[in-house]
């Protein structure tokens, strides 16, 4: 338990840190990602509009999602939200602290990729590139075209090699001033995020101080309990596991020496611990049928009681008392083909 | 205790370091983000100043943000602040020195982008391009006032068709370079001599109110760490407990509705201690399912 202690005790100390950490891979990722796409406007006159916007919004709303995916505690959330009441009553400010504690996290690979999607300037470009003031940068007095044409060769700004309405605004012009609002939108945006998280992390003394420690309490404790309950089970199932097989090869062996008409071998004295493990079984014949029997029989998932055990392990002279009968015919059984 | 108290240890000696890389660290974000971010002035009147004044003034403020929330000690200086008197009063020579303290940390990142900014010079010549005198320069002393600042406010973008071989463009765009970094070096000589100021003249003016104040801000803060230790281990001790009573009113359970002897011999020894009399699946299963539909309550004061 010690051992178990020790892990416990570092992985809450550090689940927070841990958890930062995964959401800074994350943000990491995020911008690692935007710079390894191959933005590709599209240059027609609605498509950029979607394909910018598209770039822009659909990928955050997926990071938020895995965001929600990778976090542990997702499920631990679930559990406590649906679990029936019983005899222990649930906390709905237990709920909300660790759902805004996780929603925090997963904010802020989004935030990233917004962020250097704004600053980049590519996706404002592509997007509202149909939208310059010609009249202010250019000269709109150019006689000839209509809306739509006049929009087709604004979409083709993005592409610089296409672009042939130099006449009326120029490429780097145009480009420069998207980029500049692009990037004047991707500082705000940077600030507001700051700003929001500063005042989230620092209104919460002043107000809600007592109400944050219980809550924050009861969600590590409940964490801790689970991972408890995990190991305490995983514990019996090795013991559970490891008394079944006991018991199963201590069957067979009995089985054995039932089965051949002689009592069963009393291992020397002097073999100890080497002839204990060896459970009676001490031919290939014998081995091989209890391999045998493992594969096409396995034995039921219920301990017989224990009984005191000899000095050398053996079920020895004494009979089990209450030996359950039916696994035990079907081994006869099995033995009688033989 | 002893693994605690090497830990504490180990937290009191470095949480001043740590902060101190934390503030490093964002210096150096701030210096990379400043070279990645590809700075494109608009080359157009009005623009050229609010862009170049806000890539100056903006991405600090959010730096200095940035540094106020990544300091845990921020956090442990407003629940000081605001905390409800009680039985402890409240010194305010302490929340001020961790005020202070903090402020100063979160300062340095803004501060190397500002001087980081000036001493390239690009966001000066973006925002001040068009308030030059054009009577200084012969290119365009002979334009009329509106194409006077058309071509100024064009001065920053050198491969704009109409500046691409235009030497007076050149000639603003240095004397404006020259006055950024002459601004940034001053800057940067500036704080330079109001740090070292002020940690060679602070030991002169109250050295014992700022020994009090130094250790009671350590103070508050390490007690603050071991408090959330405290209350990890005890909710640890808590689960394992409460657990330890669950199976333990399952077996009692078990027993009262199971005919099997009751076990001989020592109990817990081994295995069979370990599995705290549940030895067959429906127990097993019965046990999961106790513990999903009616977790036991939390109270281990029967235990």
């Amino acid at each position: 338990m010690d051992k178990f202690r020790m892990i416990f005790q570092f992985l809450q100390s550090n689940q927070e840190s841990f958890m930062n950490g995964i959401c800074g891979i994350m943000a990491l990722a995020s911008a690692q990602m935007y710079s390894a796409f191959d933005f590709n406007c599209p240059c027609l006159p609605h498509y950029n509009l979607a394909y910018g916007l598209g770039i822009l919004l659909v990928p955050p709303f997926i990071l938020f999602l895995l965001g929600f995916v990778l976090n542990n505690n997702i499920s631990m959330l679930a559990e406590e939200w649906r679990r029936p009441q019983g005899q222990r009553g649930k906390d709905p400010a237990v709920l909300r602290y660790m759902f805004c504690s996780m929603a925090q996290r997963a904010m802020i690979a989004p935030a990233v990729w917004v962020s250097v999607t704004l600053l980049d300037g590519k996706c404002i470009t592509c997007a509202f590139c149909t939208s310059v003031p010609v009249e202010t940068l250019g000269n709109a007095s150019h006689p000839g075209l209509s809306q739509g044409e006049m929009k087709r060769v604004l979409a083709r700004i993005p592409c610089k090699e296409i672009y042939d309405g130099q006449e009326f605004i120029a490429n780097e012009v145009a480009v420069r001033y998207l980029r500049c609002i692009s990037q004047a939108l991707g500082w705000c945006f940077v600030l507001l995020m700051t700003t929001l998280a500063f005042l989230v992390r620092s209104l919460r003394p002043c107000f809600t101080q007592a109400a944050f420690l219980k809550s924050r309490y009861w969600s590590h404790y409940i964490d801790t309990e689970r991972k408890l309950f995990d190991e305490t089970c995983a514990e019996h199932a090795r013991s559970f596991a490891k008394v079944c097989i006991q018991q199963f090869f201590e069957g067979m062996s009995t089985d054995l020496a039932a089965a051949h008409c002689h009592p069963p071998r009393k291992a020397p004295a002097e073999a100890g611990e080497t002839a204990e493990k060896l459970l009676g079984i001490t031919d290939q014949g014998t081995m091989n049928a209890a391999l045998k029997s493992w594969h096409r029989c396995k034995p039921p998932l219920h301990l017989h009681p224990p009984v005191l055990p000899s000095s050398n392990g053996w079920v020895g002279e004494k009979q089990p008392p209450a030996q359950p009968p039916v696994p035990r015919k079907e081994m006869a059984a099995y033995y009688s083909r033989v | 205790m002893d693994r605690f108290r090497m830990i504490f240890q180990y937290f009191q000696s470095n949480s001043e370091s740590v902060m101190n890389g934390i503030c490093g660290l964002l210096a150096l974000v701030s210096v990379k983000m400043y070279t990645c971010f590809d700075f494109s002035c608009p080359c157009l009147p009005w623009y050229n100043m609010a862009y170049g004044l806000g890539i100056m003034f903006v991405p600090p403020i959010a730096l200095f943000l940035c540094g106020l929330i990544l300091n845990r000690q921020s956090l442990v200086m407003l629940e000081e602040w605001r905390r409800p008197q009680g039985r402890r009063k409240k010194d305010l020579a302490v929340i001020r020195y961790m005020c202070s303290s903090i402020m100063q940390r979160a300062m340095v990142a803004p501060a190397v982008w500002i001087i980081v900014t000036l001493l390239d010079g690009k966001c000066l010549i973006c925002a001040f391009s068009g308030s030059m005198d054009p009577e200084k320069f012969v290119g365009f002393a002979n334009a009329s006032p509106v194409q006077v600042q058309q071509l100024l406010a064009k001065v920053p973008c050198k491969d704009d068709e109409l500046m691409r071989n235009n030497t007076s463009r050149k000639a603003v765009s240095r004397y404006l370079r020259c006055w950024s970094q002459a601004l940034g070096w001053s800057i940067l000589l500036i704080l330079i001599m109001a740090a070292f100021l002020a940690r060679w003249l602070r030991p002169c003016f109250n050295q014992a109110a700022l020994l009090q104040a130094c250790h009671w801000s350590n103070y508050i803060d390490i007690e603050q760490k071991i408090f959330e230790e405290t209350c990890c281990e005890h909710s640890r001790l808590f689960a394992h407990k409460c657990i330890l009573h669950f199976f333990e009113s399952m077996r009692q359970e078990i027993k009262l509705h199971s005919f099997s002897l009751p076990r001989e011999g020592e109990g817990a020894e081994g295995e069979e201690g370990l599995l705290r009399g549940i030895t067959d699946q429906d127990q097993v299963n019965k046990l999961l399912k106790m513990w999903y539909y009616e977790k036991p309550p939390l109270d281990v004061s029967q235990v």
